[in-house]
């Protein structure tokens, strides 16, 4: 395979005399935070005994109905919002028909024609600057059961926890040029998704999952050139490793002077690979049609804006009030506000510092001591064994000179156990800093007593010795002393 | 007193209410006319034990401020009755028993009613002569050999053949009104919305409707109170004041206008027929209503929009019978082959032609065509009623084009058999309430009945227009128990 050149965030694939660009649509399926399913009141907890939380109308009994459920409406509205999305007044739900084992009804409720969110437009913070992705669509549907197929030789077996639980399917324009774009994109949707409440974004748990449109056109070509739709993809790397592989598959066709099929294709997470799952001759014809058995949904003005008034600060607007308020740079904001529970923390610490505050100090101690330790302990910021309050008194220590920063981190180790109070813990382990000039000079003298052939070395010029004192002083105050006054001290004594 | 099978349900509640008779005694009568009448085959099953301890039960702490007070009632197999199998009159739901109770018999067991069985139908309710019932079809108590009408074939003919006081159906395109004219009963489809559909087993979801099927209006009216209620768990359901259909019962139809649409008046439609209409129009003019010529333009599209709307909603409605969660099951060699073989030996001919149709009808390429163009002309036909009632109260057509037919006379064509529809179509398309009354008979002493619209949610008034004309019309039907040995 040949080399693929990055320039900035620019994703060429190179051939021989040509270049191709990569042109990527997603489709991100994302489950709706709710207690309830889209069309019956069952449960939609994760990880429950098989076929526990199914509903009569999740089964599709004979004679039993959709009612649909107006917070999942909520919910969805409030994401077209947050995707700066036109909300459509009248929507449809459709019946998608087709027959399969783990979808009871013999057709999932979707919307077709007139989804409930239409175009909108999501802003990504590139390394090279900021990049626009239009939303064609947000609309509403059903997911359908699971089969599984390895559990017996004989047998499927069919869990219907999932039918009916309400998805999101956001639909991308063919906006997208890099699997790094796809990647930036799918974690501004969790992200903004995860700061509504609308969804939690768990990829592991398949509430975020995506279908990816990939096709290929030389450079500067203004046509698109013939997609392939990789299905259901359940992490950003793979993801990532499917576009890079599906784009490469379909440059090397046309390379070969082959054409490109439009098919479905399925990404092998074990062999690397799309394959072909159906050619367009071999797609379901769904016969959709709008559901007899459910109303057009239909909102009202006052609906919408309750729900544009109840709307938290996003990302974006977060990152800015950031820059100005707090006057961090625009890459430490991108970190600090790209999660809300990173956000939500970092607001804490700066709440709980006070008025002397120094919020670059505080910036570094989360984005560097508290990440690797949640990073080492495989913890989300929620989960943090250093509470926000705690983590402000220990940066509130080092800013008003109570302790070094390199006594803090020791005094941060010893917070992580159990979340303790930092002040306790300088005053126990008595890591208070050493800063009566009096007990230091005290102190230097013993030193360069001790030590009176390197101090004449030192007189004499040779100054790196400066160094050793420091280190005997720091070592005789076991690490306590303040450091700056221990070289103001040593430059007057020697 | 009267034999207990031959009183209307008035006089029932009276009687029980005025303590003259127990539900026990009606509940044994009606059991054992049912018993002795099974050649109707009107049930697919029967629950007469359980019915007859209901009933005793009743008699030990009767509460009479019921409506229905131990009223024993058979209902259509349509309806999801709770422990009490369920068909829909197909192979494929046979031994299908649900853990759950429709709203609208619900509704009837809360008023104190008592489940006597479950009738026959035509599979899933498609059919106009209750011969596609894999049950077997049904016997039409005004003659041997002739069919009671359909799909709620068993249903008029348990109620014509006094194995049932009253019962209810469910019409999707007649399926009520027609078979209430075969066999001399009234019948009445309720406005879109005003019953709950949830727990009938779906056909036509936009269409069907659940009515009482009766001896006589006012017994309808009693009906139609107790199972028209708004239900949240169903989303079609509409929440408008519904009137105390049998209290408000009135007679006093003058200054009603009353439409008669020309277009109703169609080629071949026999003499009799026209006569009968003329005779209705008659009636209502000596109840002091006024009669005024109106058009509804679109009515020869309605049949043909029928038959698009109602197969492509049900080919949808009945892929859940696919053998994976309940019903029958074919065995197959795989998935794909387990569909075919469960769906071709557990759907009969009629219901597979529909569901052939109505996902034809849906396909790409052809849906803009039929479904989309269906649509389009089903709001005409809505529209033209709409214009109708800013002139009149009420329309006045016959039910059907003919009386009752023989049974197998018109198995082999579906297009005739589908014909019966074409007066009954038009207000399933619009939504509206009908009711259809029986108004004589023809030459062969077979009932014929007329067919009264009303606006939408106005069922009160065609109640009151219908009641009025039955007092005119005086119509006895001819029963002579020839079933009985």
């Amino acid at each position: 395979m040949d080399k693929v050149i990055k320039k900035n965030s620019e994703y060429l694939i190179n051939r021989k005399d040509n270049q191709y660009e990569v042109v990527i649509g997603l489709e991100v399926h994302a489950q709706v935070l709710s207690e309830s399913k889209l069309f019956s009141t069952s449960a939609t907890k994760f990880g429950a005994e098989p076929n526990t939380q199914v509903s009569l109308v999740d089964a599709a009994f004979p004679g039993m109905l959709p009612v649909v459920n107006e917070f999942c409406v909520k919910q969805a509205i409030k994401t077209g919002i947050g995707l700066n999305a036109k909300i459509n007044k009248r929507s449809v739900f459709d019946r998608k028909n087709y027959f399969y084992a783990d979808l009871p009804q013999g057709y999932q409720i979707s919307q077709f024609k007139d989804p409930i969110v239409g175009e909108g437009k999501v802003i990504l913070d590139m390394p090279d600057g900021q990049k626009e992705v239009g939303i064609e669509r947000l609309h509403l549907e059903q997911d359908a059961g699971k089969s599984i197929h390895d559990l017996d030789p004989q047998n499927t077996f069919v869990d219907l926890n999932r039918s009916g639980v309400a998805l999101m399917e956001i639909v991308s324009k063919p906006d997208l040029r890099s699997p790094d774009e796809v990647s930036v994109y799918i974690k501004k949707l969790r992200s903004i998704m995860r700061y509504l409440g609308t969804c939690d974004g768990n990829m592991q748990e398949g509430s975020l999952r995506a279908d990816v449109n990939v096709s290929v056109r030389a450079i500067g070509s203004k046509e698109f050139g013939t997609r392939c739709e990789i299905k259901n993809v359940n992490s950003i790397k793979f993801m990532q490793m499917a576009i890079e592989y599906e784009a490469n598959r379909q440059v090397d066709l046309i390379e070969e002077g082959k054409s490109i099929d439009q098919e479905t294709r399925l990404f092998d997470t074990k062999k690397n690979e799309t394959r072909s799952m159906r050619s367009k001759e071999d797609a379901h014809d769904y016969r959709y049609f709008p559901d007899p058995d459910l109303l057009p949904l239909e909102v009202s003005d006052e609906f919408i804006n309750e729900l544009k008034k109840n709307i938290p600060e996003l990302p974006d607007d977060k990152k800015k009030r950031f820059i100005d308020e707090f006057k961090l740079t625009p890459y430490e904001a991108t970190i600090l506000v790209s999660d809300i529970d990173t956000a939500k923390y970092f607001e804490e610490v700066v709440a709980k510092m006070g008025k002397n505050k120094d919020m670059k100090l505080a910036v570094n101690w989360i984005t560097g001591e508290l990440f690797a330790v949640l990073n080492n302990k495989n913890l989300e910021i929620s989960q943090s064994p250093v509470s926000a309050k705690n983590l402000a008194i220990l940066v509130n220590l080092i800013k008003n000179g109570t302790i070094s920063g390199k006594i803090a981190k020791t005094v941060f180790e010893l917070m992580i156990d159990g979340d303790k109070d930092p002040q306790k813990i300088v005053e126990e382990k008595g890591l208070k800093q050493q800063s009566d000039p009096k007990a230091l000079e005290a102190l230097i003298d013993k030193i360069i007593n001790d030590n009176r052939e390197k101090a004449i070395e030192y007189k004499q010029g040779k100054e790196k010795l400066f160094g050793f004192f420091v280190g005997q002083a720091m070592k005789a105050s076991g690490g306590k002393a303040n450091p700056q006054l221990i070289n103001e001290i040593l430059k007057k004594k020697l | 007193m009267t034999d207990i099978t031959k009183q209307s349900l008035t006089e029932l509640v009276e009687n029980i209410k005025n303590k003259k008779i127990s539900s026990t005694d009606i509940t044994k009568a009606f059991i054992e006319r049912s018993e002795k009448s099974k050649e109707l085959n009107a049930y697919i099953t029967e629950d007469f034990t359980s019915a007859l301890n209901k009933a005793k039960k009743f008699d030990q702490k009767p509460n009479l401020d019921l409506k229905l007070p131990g009223i024993p009632i058979a209902v259509k197999d349509l309806f999801c009755t709770k422990d009490v199998k369920t068909t829909a009159g197909s192979k494929i739901l046979n031994n299908f028993v649900p853990t759950y109770e429709s709203t609208v018999t619900e509704n009837i067991w809360k008023e104190g009613a008592i489940l006597l069985g479950k009738l026959n139908c035509d599979e899933f309710a498609m059919g106009s002569s209750n011969e596609t019932s894999y049950f077997g079809n049904v016997q039409n108590p005004i003659d041997k050999d002739l069919v009671p009408g359909g799909s709620s074939g068993g249903s008029a003919s348990a109620v014509a053949g006094q194995l049932t006081p009253i019962t209810i159906g469910t019409d999707t395109g007649g399926s009520i009104r027609q078979p209430a004219s075969f066999t001399g009963t009234v019948g009445l489809k309720p406005t879109y919305g005003s019953c709950s559909r949830y727990g009938i087993v779906a056909f036509a979801s936009s269409l069907d409707q659940a009515g009482p099927m009766a001896q006589n209006v006012k017994d309808c009216a009693l009906l139609q109170e107790v199972i028209s209620t708004y239900d949240s768990k169903d989303s079609t359901s509409i929440d408008f004041r519904r009137n105390q259909y049998s209290k408000e019962l009135s007679n006093n139809i003058k200054g009603k206008k009353i439409g008669i649409p020309k277009e109703y008046r169609v080629d071949g439609m026999p003499k009799e027929i026209e006569d009968l209409w003329q005779k209705g129009i008659q009636y209502v003019k000596d109840c002091g209503a006024e009669t005024i010529d109106i058009s509804l333009p679109h009515t020869s599209y309605a049949l043909p929009t029928y038959y698009i709307v109602a197969p492509a909603e049900a080919s949808s409605n009945l892929a859940r019978y696919d053998g994976v969660k309940y019903g029958f099951r074919a065995k197959g060699e795989n998935l794909i082959d387990m569909y075919e073989k469960t769906r071709s030996e557990g759907f009969g001919a009629e219901v597979q032609r529909r569901i052939m149709i109505g996902t034809y009808v849906l396909s790409s390429g052809y849906y803009d065509a039929y479904y989309l163009k269906a649509q389009k002309v089903r709001k005409l036909i809505k529209s033209d009623f709409d214009e109708a009632y800013k002139k009149v109260d009420a329309i006045l057509t016959p039910s059907t084009p003919s009386s009752a037919f023989k049974i197998g006379e018109k198995t082999n064509d579906p297009v005739s058999m589908y014909l019966n529809d074409i007066f009954t179509v038009p207000v399933n398309l619009a939504g509206l309430p009908g009711i259809s009354i029986p108004a004589g008979h023809d030459s062969k002493g077979y009932p014929l009945g007329l067919q009264i619209i009303g606006k939408a949610f106005d069922e009160q008034n065609i109640l009151n227009i219908a009641f009025a004309m039955e007092e005119k019309i005086n119509f006895k039907n001819n029963i002579t128990d020839w079933w009985i040995k």
